[in-house]
């Protein structure tokens, strides 16, 4: 096969059996969002601008765990471990060697790295153990929590990496946000219309990219595995190594998240890895409807905009919400309520296609 | 030499001696069922020989080369496959899907689809295509997982109770189904209960008794064989 045509046949896996929408009518709509998506900075203020990229920050993470949990069927309670380990990381690294020369950018890398990393070194384990079900969700909570509470206690100052300062449970703060080196003057990526633009751009790639990963070969195992493990063992696939491959790059995508955060708004604190924060991933997703990547982004979208604004009342509050969410979204729409909401539309489309 | 050997086989659970001593022997092109009453150790030596189990002692050798310890996909890669009892099929896949998942290791994609086509005209199942393999009746599931493991190509077939739960034209039609399969020299060994089907396809029958085996011989043979009546009606000890 010539590269030319690998290329289409690579690119035409950005529909599938694995993903919902497909066809002119979906991309025309996921297009006029995008265009909307562009255009919003044009007609808000760029103060807002920059505050809404939080917003942005978390969907690698949930997209991670719709990978992982939703593609895969194995339930990770542990997103936010990979999270803080970039996060801390990316802390470490750009106090160190500072800003300058794309150093941010190269610390970035690393700190990712380091997540998926830690997430190979883990998920061997728990794979490679054959830990599966419940137990993979407890292992992978404990983990974070562990995480939490050895970084709360690092407030004295022989807790340090060079000149990076843990802080214990006051958080580190003050590291440099993303550099990108330009002729004429850097770019820094503080909160702000730039920012929100890479982050866009970002985002897209990823949620392209992940597209054509779960309808690839590849993502035929892995959705094959979460239905019946035993069946793709003895199809002649090594399970363990697709789980595992599975678990790296989805909580790489955590740690990618965790690294933006800690950027964007120049803090990290242990809490982040802590049990409220480790619970709610698990409800953007299942909310939204995990098996899917654009249900999960939809999903997460609407219920931390949601959060955000319940949390002006008291974050106590909001919390509570988010737990019955979780409870009505498990009694009465388990596959996701956006995915239960769009539902019968498909299911007349298939009638449709049945009947021709 | 013998596709299929077992040597001295032994697996127990506690004190409780689920495979005793078993040598047993499969020759290639051979269509074997494995009888016995409930819980005389057919699944288990289905679960040993496909390495779900491992064996507390003995050999088990494919086509003259040991594979008592390999882990069970590397055994699938050498050419064994398997239809369990209860079907092993990707409910929320479609029927396509879930040939396609057989398939897309061993088939280069620009015969994928004809591939397919093919599986699913052998199997009834070319209207089904889109259907979710969930929502097939309970036949159709059968069939697909047959197909599911007919797909690799496999030399030897290991197949529970392909016809459980099946009716009797179904039974039938599976019997043709896999008969085909052994005419183009798959060897094929099933675990049956249906003594109808077993006089349908077997060449050979083996009677296992207390993780023992306990008679080999044609249907004949063994139908003739008033000691096998008699472990059926709980009458020999072990």
């Amino acid at each position: 096969m010539s590269s030319a045509s690998r290329f289409t046949s690579i690119l035409k896996l950005i529909e599938g059996p694995q993903t919902l929408g497909k066809g002119p009518k979906f991309w025309s709509g996921f297009s006029v969002v995008l265009l909307a998506a562009c255009a919003y900075p044009a007609f808000a203020d760029s103060y807002d601008v920059g505050n809404n990229v939080y917003f942005f920050n978390w969907l690698f993470m949930a997209m991670g765990l719709s990978l992982i949990w939703g593609y895969g069927g194995a339930l990770s309670f542990g997103q936010t471990a990979f999270f803080g380990v970039a996060g801390y990381a990316y802390g470490v690294l750009t106090i160190n060697l500072g800003d300058a020369y794309g150093l941010t950018l190269l610390s970035l890398v690393l700190a990712v790295g380091l997540s998926a990393l830690f997430a190979a070194i883990l998920g061997y384990f728990l794979f490679f153990g054959r830990i599966s079900g419940v137990f993979l969700g407890i292992v992978t909570l404990s983990v974070t929590l562990v995480l939490e509470r050895f970084m709360a206690q690092t407030a004295g100052p022989e807790w340090a990496i060079g000149k990076a300062r843990l802080n214990g449970f006051n958080g580190m703060g003050a590291m440099p946000s993303l550099t990108i080196p330009w002729p004429g003057g850097n770019i820094v990526l503080y909160p702000d219309v730039t920012l929100y633009y890479v982050t866009l751009a970002l985002l897209l790639v990823c949620y392209l990219g992940l597209r054509i990963l779960v309808n690839s070969r590849f993502g035929n195992v892995i959705v094959a595995i979460r239905e019946n493990p035993m069946r793709a063992e003895m199809l002649g696939y090594d399970v363990r190594k697709y789980q595992l491959a599975t678990f790296v790059i989805g909580s790489a995508l955590a740690g990618l998240s965790g690294v933006l955060y800690t950027s964007w708004g120049n803090y990290i604190t242990p809490a982040s890895m802590g049990m409220t924060a480790a619970s709610l991933p698990i409800v953007w997703v299942a909310v939204g409807g995990r098996t899917d990547l654009t249900t999960t982004i939809i999903g997460t979208l609407a219920v931390l905009m949601v959060f955000q604004s319940l949390t002006i009342y008291g974050s106590q509050y909001a919390l509570i919400v988010m737990g019955t969410l979780l409870v009505i979204t498990v009694l009465i729409a388990p596959r996701g309520i956006v995915i239960a909401l769009i539902s019968p539309f498909m299911r007349r489309k298939s009638k449709l296609e049945g009947e021709r | 030499m013998a596709i299929l050997e077992t040597r001295q086989l032994n697996k127990h659970f506690g004190g409780l001696h689920v495979t005793g001593n078993v040598d047993f022997a499969l020759q290639p092109g051979e269509m074997h069922c494995l009888i016995g009453p409930n819980g005389a150790g057919k699944s288990t030596f289905f679960k040993l020989i496909l390495g779900e189990h491992l064996p507390d002692s003995g050999a088990i050798l494919y086509d003259g080369e040991e594979i008592t310890r390999a882990k069970p996909f590397e055994r699938i890669r050498k050419g064994i496959s398997v239809k369990f009892q209860v079907p092993g099929i990707f409910k929320e896949l479609s029927v396509q899907q879930n040939l396609t998942i057989a398939l897309q290791h061993h088939v280069a994609p620009e015969i994928l689809q004809e591939e397919i086509d093919r599986l699913l005209a052998f199997l009834k199942l070319s209207q089904d295509r889109k259907q979710l393999a969930g929502n097939l009746s309970h036949g159709q599931k059968q069939w697909l997982e047959i197909g599911m493991a007919v797909a690799l190509k496999p030399r030897l077939l290991l197949l529970d109770e392909p016809t459980a739960g099946m009716t009797p034209d179904e039974t039938f039609a599976t019997g043709e189904m896999l008969q085909e399969l052994n005419r183009e020299g798959m060897t094929l060994l099933a675990v049956e209960h249906d003594m109808a089907f077993v006089r349908q396809i077997a060449h050979q029958v083996t009677v296992l008794h207390f993780g023992k085996i306990f008679a080999q011989g044609t249907i004949d043979e063994i139908t003739a064989d008033e000691r096998v009546a008699a472990i059926y009606l709980g009458e020999v000890d072990a």
